[in-house]
C-alpha cells in the first residue's frame, strides 16, 4: 500500500474538480431560467 | 433544467447512464484490477488519466470541428458547440495536468520535467485558456466568435503534435501501455478491460457535460433573445 496518498489525491482531484464544475453548470443553469421566467412575465404584462 | 420532448429524453437518459458508468468505473479501478507489479497501487492513476487525455483531445477536436462549421455556415448551433467543448475540455485537460504529476512524482521521483509530452499538453492548456479568456472578454458578439474560432482551429494542431511527441523526441514519458510479460504494463486483461471500460465511463462524462453545457449556452441564447425583443417592443 506504499504511494496510498498519490492515489488518494490523483482521485480526490478527479472528483472535487469535477462536482464543482456540474454544480456550477446547475447553478448557472438555475439562474438562466429564474431570468427566462421573470421576462416571460414581464413580456406578458406589457 | 428547463427541457422539453427529445431534449429532456436524452437528459434522462445520459445523466444516470454517466452516474453508473462512473461508478462501475471507481469498482474496477480500486476493487477489480490487480496492481502493477513494478509502479504498485500508484499505477492504478492511469486508469483515469488516460481516458482524461484522450476525452481532452476529443473536447479540442470537437472546438475545431464545431469552429470550422461556425466559420462556414455562420450559425449559433456551431459556435455554442464549440464553446461547451472547450469549457469540458479545458476542465479535463487541467485534471490531466494535475494526475500526472500526481503519478510522476514517486514513479519519475519529480512532479513535473519539461519533457515533450508534458510541455505540449501544457501548451494545448494555454492555447485554450486563451480561447475561453477571449470568449469572456469579447462578449456575446459575432466578431468575438469568429476571432475564438480561429484560436479554436489553430491550437487543434498541438493535439497530433502531443500524440507525436513521445516518437519525434527523447521523453521519458511512457508511449505504450503494454510491454513485454513480466514488465511494467497492462500485460493483464483486467488491466485492459479495465482501461476500456474507463474509456466508454469517460467518454459518457464528456457527453453529458458537453450536453448540459450546451444547453445552458442555449438559454442563454434564448434570454438575450428575449431581451431584444422586449427592448424593440
Amino acid at each position: 500500500m506504499e504511494n496510498l496518498s498519490f492515489l488518494f489525491a490523483a482521485y480526490a482531484a478527479v472528483w472535487v474538480l469535477l462536482f464543482v464544475y456540474v454544480v456550477v453548470l446547475a447553478r448557472r443553469n438555475r439562474a438562466l431560467e429564474r431570468e427566462i421566467e421573470e421576462l416571460r412575465q414581464l413580456l406578458q404584462r406589457r | 433544467m428547463m427541457l422539453s420532448g427529445n431534449r429532456r429524453r436524452v437528459d434522462v437518459v445520459l445523466a444516470p447512464l454517466t452516474g453508473l458508468g462512473m461508478l462501475a468505473a471507481i469498482y474496477m479501478v480500486f476493487i477489480y484490477v490487480p496492481s502493477d507489479k513494478v509502479q504498485g497501487i500508484v499505477q492504478r492513476i492511469f486508469y483515469f488519466h488516460v481516458p482524461l487525455a484522450i476525452m481532452t483531445f476529443l473536447a479540442f477536436g470537437v472546438v475545431a470541428v464545431a469552429s470550422v462549421m461556425f466559420l462556414w455556415r455562420g450559425t449559433r448551433f456551431w459556435d455554442r458547440l464549440a464553446h461547451s467543448a472547450a469549457e469540458v475540455g479545458m476542465l479535463f485537460c487541467t485534471l490531466v495536468l494535475i494526475t500526472g504529476p500526481i503519478w510522476a512524482r514517486p514513479v519519475w521521483g519529480t512532479w513535473w520535467t519539461w519533457d515533450a509530452r508534458l510541455t505540449t499538453t501544457l501548451i494545448l492548456w494555454l492555447i485554450y485558456a486563451a480561447y475561453l479568456m477571449m470568449r469572456t472578454v469579447s462578449g456575446p458578439g459575432e466578431q468575438g466568435a469568429r476571432y475564438a474560432a480561429i484560436l479554436g482551429i489553430v491550437g487543434a494542431v498541438d493535439i497530433p503534435i502531443i500524440n507525436r511527441s513521445v516518437y519525434w523526441w527523447r521523453t521519458i514519458h511512457p508511449a505504450v501501455l503494454v510491454t513485454r510479460e513480466g514488465g511494467s504494463g497492462l500485460n493483464d486483461p483486467r488491466m485492459q478491460a479495465t482501461l476500456g471500460f474507463c474509456f466508454v465511463a469517460f467518454f459518457l462524462l464528456f457527453a453529458w457535460l458537453v450536453w448540459v453545457r450546451n444547453e445552458n449556452a442555449r438559454l442563454r441564447d434564448a434570454v438575450e433573445d428575449m431581451r431584444q425583443h422586449i427592448l424593440q417592443r
